[in-house]
């Protein structure tokens, strides 16, 4: 029983792949993680992937998409805002807040922040003031993953990365490992500063880790990621792996940089120039 | 053996009494934290490892340096280090638990530890850290104690302590050279990621250990009849020097890779931790501290006629004990974690709460150490009676 939630991402991720490649029932006799039982959960309506990615459009990301994405990213994962005064009757006496502890899945920087190294004193103004997205690059060599001594970090096989909160000890060395900076550490309970619990998804306990998850929560419905719901065509995801795929048609006609592309963790998300 | 534990002067149960205060008042301190989470430290999003990490780091080469006088006693037969070997291996028996201690004060959910037994993960080093410090600590213990209740009845050790004493040597380099693992193997850390990272931390731990080792000395010499030997006091003391030497030419090399390249996500924390970056630069003055201590300790330590002084002796190791503590604690953890992976800069200091936690962890220390020591030289008395 204690394994049920973790084999049901799994299998979530297992059988999305089978259901998009395959026939079902193939995929389920060569299912490694013998999970039959819990394919029956998956919805027909899942969308699926061989990996997944995102490419964002700078050009047309303005900052009030921006603004938008990462509202409705925060609001609908329950994400704390420390910003936020929490209601005294509910939750009296809570401390101050620290903000170098705030927790954050997608959240806008300066170019010289989102591509450190890449940095020019001579790079055209219209960058320079660019909102540039920043969140979980879902990467194929996940240093997170490798780090964590408890596989509550763990990559699906369609190349998400997901957490399991339940398992996470609160040792931090993914955050030490993550060469993007995309993880926050929950250094305190955040129900006090999530103004509207969003049901269906789980609010986190006080020293855990959490990131961008890409919706898996949403594609297993069928559904897009709330960033690129909102984002009015500046986000899009798909499968990499697909020539076909509309990520792909992005990628072949336009430039698209990653970040810290050097460090070989092949990131997921790319974004056009 | 444990009954001489019991047995003690007034000043003995002062001592002890002090010590359980302290860790009395880091208990209540760490109900906070256990209730309240993290958010009791300085720690931040940008600096996600603090003081515990830092304190950890450091005893982990405190208990890898008690293999400076294992190695000569042993595998040398180094006579003089006959009283003193058992310090050694008690010292890394309390300096491990020590680091057990600030690990699990570290986590967000200490509930969830065993978490690590239950999912073993070999490809995380922290799995591989958890196997040989728990490793070392297991031997230490054992061949301490079947070493030291031996010389008590005045018979050999039993024949199975050899290969146990053999096996503690890597055992000791091991925890150290993992722990330097669990930072030079993160691709996004320029300042962690260098090749020279766990020799640096090796020779740190061989200099740092063994400079406690001798200050213990002078206390057990004090405090207690048994006397460990101003020959072995002086032959450690050259350990620590050789080994402080390899330590600041191995940070030397770093300085010259990073600034002679010149490339920029390996220089900015030696700039930061230096020369202070963005107008941040509250660790510059400890820096240069370090960096002051640890040159001064060579000198007085290279020169024989200042090596062999006993007045100053004491002080040479206090001030290289702090040399390499700011160097590899404080220094270390900040210097990796700032500027962040977006080249932001959050500073870390320790909040008063962390530093409470943090004293009551080395009370435990010190009390395990007090106790064990007061066996070792209680029954080295009785022998040589």
């Amino acid at each position: 029983m204690k394994k049920s939630r973790r084999s049901f991402l799994k299998a979530a991720g297992v059988s999305a792949v089978a259901i998009g490649a395959a026939p079902a029932i193939k995929a389920i006799a060569s299912d490694p993680h013998g999970a039959s039982h819990v394919v029956k959960k998956a919805r027909k309506e899942a969308l699926t992937a061989k990996r997944w990615g995102m490419v964002i459009d700078t050009n047309k990301l303005t900052e009030e998409i921006a603004d938008k994405i990462v509202e409705a990213c925060h609001k609908a994962h329950n994400v704390p805002d420390f910003n936020y005064e929490p209601d005294e009757e509910k939750y009296p006496d809570t401390r101050a807040v620290n903000h170098n502890q705030e927790v954050k899945w997608i959240w806008e920087e300066h170019f010289e922040h989102a591509f450190p190294g890449k940095e020019d004193e001579f790079l055209a103004d219209k960058f320079k003031h660019l909102p540039f997205l920043v969140t979980c690059n879902h990467c194929k060599n996940a240093p997170c993953v490798q780090a964590c001594p408890t596989q509550a970090t763990f990559q699906r096989e369609d190349g998400i990365v997901l957490m399991d909160f339940h398992r996470c000890i609160g040792c931090r060395f993914c955050m030490a490992a993550c060469p993007f900076g995309s993880r926050s550490f929950n250094f305190r309970d955040p129900r006090p500063f999530v103004k509207e619990t969003n049901p269906d998804f789980p609010t986190r306990t006080r020293g855990v880790v959490e990131k961008c998850n890409l919706c898996a929560e949403r594609l297993a419905k069928g559904e897009q990621p709330y960033c690129v719901e909102v984002s009015e065509g500046a986000i899009t995801v798909g499968d990499l792996e697909d020539p076909n795929s509309k990520v792909r048609e992005l990628l072949s006609e336009n430039y698209t940089i990653r970040r810290k592309q050097e460090l070989g963790t092949e990131p997921s998300v790319y974004y056009i120039m | 053996m444990l009954e001489i534990a019991v047995k003690g002067s007034k000043k003995y149960w002062i001592w002890l009494g002090l010590l359980l205060a302290v860790m009395g008042a880091g208990f209540i301190v760490y109900i906070d934290q256990f209730l309240n989470g993290l958010m009791i430290t300085g720690m931040s999003r940008d600096v996600s490892w603090g003081f515990y990490i830092a304190n950890f780091t450091y005893l982990v080469g405190v208990a890898a340096g008690g293999v400076m006088v294992v190695i000569p006693y042993y595998l040398h037969n180094y006579e003089k280090f006959h009283r003193i070997t058992i310090l050694g291996e008690f010292l890394a028996v309390a300096a491990l638990i020590m680091c057990l201690m600030f690990i699990v004060a570290d986590l967000g959910q200490p509930i969830r530890m065993l978490n690590v037994l239950l999912y073993p993960t070999p490809h995380s080093m922290l799995f591989w850290d958890m196997c040989v410090l728990n490793g070392y600590l297991f031997l230490n213990i054992v061949i301490g104690w079947k070493v030291l209740e031996a010389e008590r009845n005045q018979i050999k050790p039993p024949a199975w302590t050899t290969p146990l004493i053999y096996l503690s040597i890597p055992f000791a380099i091991g925890i150290h050279t993992v722990t330097a693992y669990l930072y030079c193997g993160l691709p996004g850390r320029g300042f962690w990621l260098t090749a020279i990272l766990a020799p640096r931390f090796l020779a740190s731990a061989f200099a740092a250990g063994p400079a406690v080792l001798i200050l213990l000395s002078f206390i057990i010499k004090k405090v207690t009849k048994f006397d460990p030997g101003w020959e072995a006091m002086q032959t450690l003391s050259k350990i620590v020097c050789y080994a402080l030497i390899a330590n600041v030419f191995f940070f030397a090399c770093e300085i010259f890779v990073t600034y002679y390249s010149n490339i920029p996500g390996h220089k900015t924390h030696i700039d930061y931790l230096f020369f202070g970056l963005h107008g941040h630069n509250a660790l510059v003055p400890w820096m240069w501290t370090s960096i002051t201590l640890m040159l001064t300790g060579i000198v007085l330590l290279v020169i024989p006629a200042l090596r062999s002084n006993r007045t100053l002796l004491p002080f040479t190791c206090i001030m290289i004990v702090i040399g390499t503590w700011i160097d590899k604690s404080l220094g270390m953890i900040s210097g990796g974690f700032v500027p962040s992976p977006l080249h932001h800069v959050t500073e870390y200091a320790p909040t008063g709460k962390e530093v409470i936690i943090s004293l009551a962890v080395f009370a435990t220390g010190f009390l395990i150490l007090t106790i064990l020591f007061k066996l070792a030289s209680k029954v080295k008395e009785e022998v040589r009676g």
